[in-house]
């Protein structure tokens, strides 16, 4: 909303500096935005008067103008087509600063010869002052601008841009803004109580206005002004709208757009001799049916929309837009002035179906008082009666079925202060309420009062809204700082959130960057990444997608992981670890989907050698399993890897993970064919584990176990098996002796002399007892118990 | 000897004292002319200067081509300065390092830090916070519709525009008094750029309990702002419209560009808007099943993409999603 300082002063009589409201109006909630000095750089311009126009001697295009300014004469050069003499213009003097016309910048101007001939000065044209773009021409000046008077004081102006906040319709006008600027002023402002005189018939026996739907429709007020004649507004008026930010078009549609922006009344103005059967019927829409607005485009509506109707159908979309139909034009004569209230539900409803927001629409939808009708409709009719010429019909249509009383509503000083923490006295709060136009009933003690708030302020509704009026006027500096002190509350313990931290902690401690990528995913990519012809999962798709590519909520982290792993790569060169730790969606019949929080990572080698001592680290699946193992043996769980069968990862080197024999996650190779999708050219691995289940499954409570107090003792064996054999075999045996405390396979070998088929395995086996020193004989009692038990179940041989 | 600094004033020094011209093999060439009993004594004092010359020169060339004299000197020395075996350590995302950051803030003020579902109902993130169908307040945040069938009580699905449903949905299982912090993505349909993301982090805050006032909010988040941004940062509360507070309140921290006098960065204001807070409205009390006769409570929820922009001046918001190696490894 933009307000013109010198309108605010119509109602605010005392001085104020302009910047100094724009502060506490902020401050008071309504953030100003901008504020917009018109004329400020305008030194060295004043009202001019054309005395002669003569033609350029050197060019066709330009012509020589004396300029009068009552002090001085000058003979400008000028090439602006509508110059004329007896004009009044904006006149610069050699010095003053324009905004150049073909540059767009600031500049001085400077004396100069255009075309031999020395020009004393400039007749500006809009773009020059900064008004507007138009360069085509030069501002015509009204008649009766003083001759000589410096611009800025004839047509400067201070603009306030305030964002005005939902809940203000008041703040969409100038009277509510200059009401809000008193109170924080703290002074009273003045405002007339709009009337008209009617002559003749009533206007009851002019127009017949029926609601058919009062629930959508709290008021219609109607006037009917005949006789007047369609012109251009005085330049008064045209300023203050053009200055407001809108557009003037003819006197009578001017006077409803300066009516709105004066009393925040949406008003709509209809050719009267065109509505059927001198009739207005509000009722809602037909199903489907075509209407066409005022900006010539055809609209489809709905029959939760309302309209106004004439005796054949619609004329206007109620509180939204008016039909080309009924539209003022030049020749209308006799206009019938709407002045109505609209339920804001519905308006926002049909301006949001629609896809057309207007200046009403705006207002309407933030709940409009419907005590502003009939005022503003007064003030209207008395404006184009003045300002048109005509004569309006004896008094207003006034349907109002849906027009209720301010209610009081009932404030204790206690809570007042209690709910702001603030001292303030009964006095302080009344003086404040008053000063906002509120009324004060007194209540049955000193703690209670009721406060009747303006009628424009359709937003104070409860005790909490009457709270913040007292906060908001005294300012919020006024309310101290306290610091919480009442006891800490009860709190449940979320091991979730400690161990997402320790799981990132762990990873960065491995090397791995977190990475955050977007929710949204789609479902070709998804099918890219699993190797899915057909997804197992089919995604919770989005109703308006921003793009294709992210038309559904994800199901896996792969798709990201692996593309950034691409992206990276691109200048990269070294060893990419990437992870990222959170949620997917999984949907769930009839309720929200599954979120579990899902921990990923993605590794691969690096492509050179990156240090003067160190080859570059062979990356393969048990690069990744060592990454899972220590990881997960930092959050205090064991797995156990079975093989696995996940599509998106090569067949043969990708393992479950399972914990207590459920499966929690999968590692291994990203299948070649995923590579080749998201055009990887390297081997690279990927984990993924259900970082909520794992958390039930972390060991929380660890137990402890002496320190040991005997010396180990150590024995190498190699054992010749068949290739079938797994470690996870050799593994089991071994671990039906107690006296085992450590394993560790280092070394596999095959090849001569080991047996085609078959392969070494050598283990380093640690033998300790808790009771004693363990002997030789000791050790090789079991150890030979432990070959021979290794013999008989997997066949193995001790190579020797 | 001791005078010399560079490899140019050693050599110079060899040719003078060392060279085929220098006195001590002038000495040494002339021997054989000598009597043998001069020969000897003579030969032997000049081999031992000689010797002692050359071990001077060995030393100076030494300390010339490596620095410290007393290292080089060690048996088995290896040039300091090659570069370290490197252990390679990842990168926390920024986002998340200021998430932790705030949490620890808050929960040593006693908020307990809880999250919440991502996709929600509209009831939560909407009716429930006195955000009704239709209210224009719901233009400022334009949502991302499910599409899923409503559920049997026609609630409709939706990605979260914002933290706050979980004000309610915490209300609905706790009983007062309570102290939460709900870190957390929310979801906006708004065309993406430099400044804007269809996918962001907020930080939602909530303390209710009987008789908490305006002046404990004021007095919190002054205390979250002292720690976080510095106790140099001068803060501003102004009035602020969320429908779900009454009284709504705006916090804004001096700019750290132009402490207040105005700047590009600021808008000119010298303020930088942080978060919007306010006393939990009636309503919103209500909807969570607490008697707001009874309890009345603070809000506050905040944006923290901004967080890191302004503290390290990223110019582009977008960078945080673009998982580049080149932008993580420098948090």
């Amino acid at each position: 909303m933009k307000v013109p300082v010198s309108w605010l002063r119509d109602y605010i009589k005392e001085p104020f500096e302009a910047d100094d409201l724009a502060h506490r109006i902020t401050m008071a909630g309504t953030e100003v935005a901008g504020i917009e000095r018109i004329g400020s750089s305008w030194e060295g311009v004043c009202v001019g008067l054309v005395l002669e126009v003569n033609p350029h001697p050197n060019a066709d295009r330009l012509r020589l103008v004396t300029v009068d300014t009552g002090s001085s004469r000058n003979e400008v050069v000028c090439g602006a087509p509508n110059v004329a003499a007896g004009q009044k213009i904006a006149y610069a003097r050699i010095g003053a600063c324009l905004i150049d016309g073909h540059t767009g910048q600031p500049a001085t101007l400077k004396p100069a010869k255009i075309r031999g001939v020395v020009s004393e000065g400039m007749v500006c044209s809009e773009k020059e002052l900064g008004l507007s773009d138009d360069h085509e021409g030069i501002i015509e000046l009204p008649e009766s601008a003083p001759l000589g008077i410096p611009l800025t004081e004839y047509m400067g102006e201070t603009v306030l841009d305030l964002e005005v906040t939902p809940n203000r319709p008041d703040m969409l006008s100038v009277i509510g803004v200059a009401c809000e600027g008193a109170a924080l002023l703290g002074v009273d402002p003045v405002i007339c109580e709009p009337e008209f005189t009617g002559k003749g018939e009533s206007i009851d026996q002019l127009v017949d206005v029926s609601i058919e739907a009062p629930e959508l429709c709290m008021r219609y007020a109607a006037s009917l002004v005949r006789g007047i004649t369609i012109k251009e507004s005085p330049d008064w008026l045209k300023n203050r709208l053009v200055n407001a930010g809108m557009r003037p078009i003819n006197n009578v549609v001017d006077v409803t757009n300066y009516v709105m922006l004066e009393y925040g009344q949406p008003l709509h103005a209809f050719d009267y001799r065109n509505l059927a059967g001198q009739k207005i019927i509000v009722r809602r829409a037909d199903e489907g049916a075509n209407f066409k607005t005022l900006d010539g485009i055809e609209r489809k509506l709905s029959s939760d929309m309302l309209m106004i109707c004439d005796g054949k159908g619609p004329v206007a979309i109620a509180g939204v837009m008016g039909g080309e139909n009924s539209e003022v034009t030049p020749g209308t004569t006799d206009v019938l002035l709407e002045s109505a209230s609209f339920l804001p539900a519905s308006v926002h409803f049909t301006s949001s179906r629609l896809g057309l927001t207007s200046a009403a629409s705006q207002r309407f939808e933030r709940g409009l008082s419907p005590h502003l009708a009939l005022k503003a409709l007064k003030r209207a009719t008395s404006l184009i009666a003045e300002l048109a010429g005509g004569m309006p019909a004896t008094g207003c249509i006034d349907k109002a079925p849906g027009l209720k009383p301010v209610v009081p509503v009932p404030v204790k000083v206690s809570r007042v202060n209690g709910l702001l923490g603030a001292s303030y006295n009964r006095e302080e709060i009344v003086s404040t309420l008053e000063l906002l136009g509120c009324e004060l009933l007194p209540g049955s003690n000193q703690d209670e009062m009721a406060v009747k708030p303006p009628y424009w302020r359709s937003d104070i509704n409860i005790e909490a809204d009457v709270i913040e009026e007292v906060a908001r006027i005294r300012g919020y500096d006024t309310i101290p700082l306290n610091m919480l002190d009442k006891a800490i509350p009860n709190q449940t313990p979320n091991p979730m959130l400690g161990f997402k931290r320790h799981l990132r902690q762990a990873l960065v401690g491995l090397g791995f960057s977190e990475i955050q990528s977007w929710a949204m995913t789609s479902s070709v990519m998804l099918k890219k990444v699993l190797n899915q012809a057909e997804l197992e999962i089919w995604p919770l798709h989005l109703k308006k997608p921003m793009t294709v590519e992210q038309e559904c909520l994800r199901t896996s982290l792969r798709p990201y992981l692996v593309s950034s792993l691409a992206s990276n790569r691109r200048f990269e060169e070294g060893a990419i670890r990437l992870f990222e730790l959170g949620s997917v969606y999984l949907p769930r019949e009839g309720n929200l989907p599954r979120e579990p929080q899902i921990l990923a990572g993605i590794i691969s080698a690096s492509r050179v050698k990156e240090h003067w001592d160190i080859e570059p680290e062979k990356t393969d699946f048990f690069t990744l399993k060592g990454i899972v193992e220590g990881l997960l043996a930092s959050a205090g769980v064991q797995a156990e890897y079975l093989p696995s069968n996940d599509g998106g990862l090569k067949p043969g080197v990708q393992a479950a993970i399972m914990i207590e024999g459920k499966q929690l996650g999968v590692l291994g190779e990203l299948h070649p064919q995923v590579c080749k999708a998201m055009e990887l050219d390297e081997s690279v691995y990927l984990f993924e584990i259900d970082a909520s289940q794992l958390l039930q499954y972390k060991l929380v409570d660890k137990s402890y176990r002496p320190v040991p107090r005997y010396p180990a003792v150590l024995r190498d064996i190699a054992l010749v098996v068949e290739n079938s054999v797994t470690h996870s075999q050799v593994m089991e045996v071994l671990s039906g002796y107690p006296l085992v405390v450590d394993v560790k396979l280092f070394d596999i070998y095959t090849g001569k002399p080991v047996p085609e088929g078959s392969k070494s395995m050598a283990y380093r086996l640690a033998f300790m007892s808790d009771k004693k020193t363990l002997t030789d004989q000791a050790v090789d009692k079991v150890l030979e118990q432990i070959l021979s038990r290794l013999e008989k179940q997997l066949g193995a041989v001790l190579r020797r | 000897m001791d005078a010399i600094t560079s490899r140019e004033e050693l050599d110079a020094w060899r040719i003078k004292y060392l060279g085929k011209k220098s006195a001590i093999l002038a000495i040494l060439k002339g021997l054989g002319s000598l009597p043998v009993e001069e020969r000897k004594v003579a030969g032997a004092g000049a081999n031992s200067l000689k010797n002692e010359l050359e071990a001077l020169l060995k030393e100076k060339e030494a300390s010339l081509a490596g620095g410290q004299a007393g290292q080089d000197k060690a048996p088995g020395a290896v040039d300091i300065t090659l570069p370290g075996k490197p252990v390679d350590l990842g990168h926390i995302h920024p986002i998340t390092q200021v998430l932790y950051e705030l949490g620890e803030i808050f929960t040593s003020m006693g908020f307990e830090v809880v999250e919440g579902p991502e996709v929600e109902w509209d009831y939560y993130n909407f009716e429930a916070l006195n955000i009704p169908k239709e209210h224009p307040a719901r233009d400022s945040m334009q949502t991302f519709w499910v599409d899923a069938p409503p559920a049997e009580d026609g609630r409709e699905m939706l990605l979260r525009t914002h933290t706050s449903p979980m004000q309610i949905r915490v209300m609905e299982k706790q009983k007062p008094p309570l102290r939460i912090v709900v870190p957390g993505r929310v979801f906006r349909y708004e065309a993406t750029d430099a400044t804007h993301l269809h996918m962001f982090h907020q930080i939602e805050g909530l303390a209710i309990d009987k008789g908490i006032t305006m002046a404990d909010l004021k007095g919190s988040l002054y205390e979250f702002s002292r720690r976080f941004f510095g106790p140099d940062r001068r803060v501003r509360f102004r009035c602020d419209f969320f429908p779900f507070v009454e009284p709504g309140v705006e916090m804004a921290v001096e700019c750290a560009v132009c402490h207040g006098s105005g700047c590009r960065l600021c808008s000119q204001s010298g303020w930088i808007e942080i978060l919007g807070a306010g006393m939990v409205h009636p309503r919103v009390l209500e909807a969570g099943g607490i008697d707001p006769e009874e309890y009345s409570g603070f809000a506050f929820g905040m944006g923290i993409e901004r967080i890191p922009l302004l503290r390290y001046g990223i110019d582009d918001i977008r960078l945080f999603y673009s998982n580049d190696l080149r932008f993580l490894r420098q948090f």
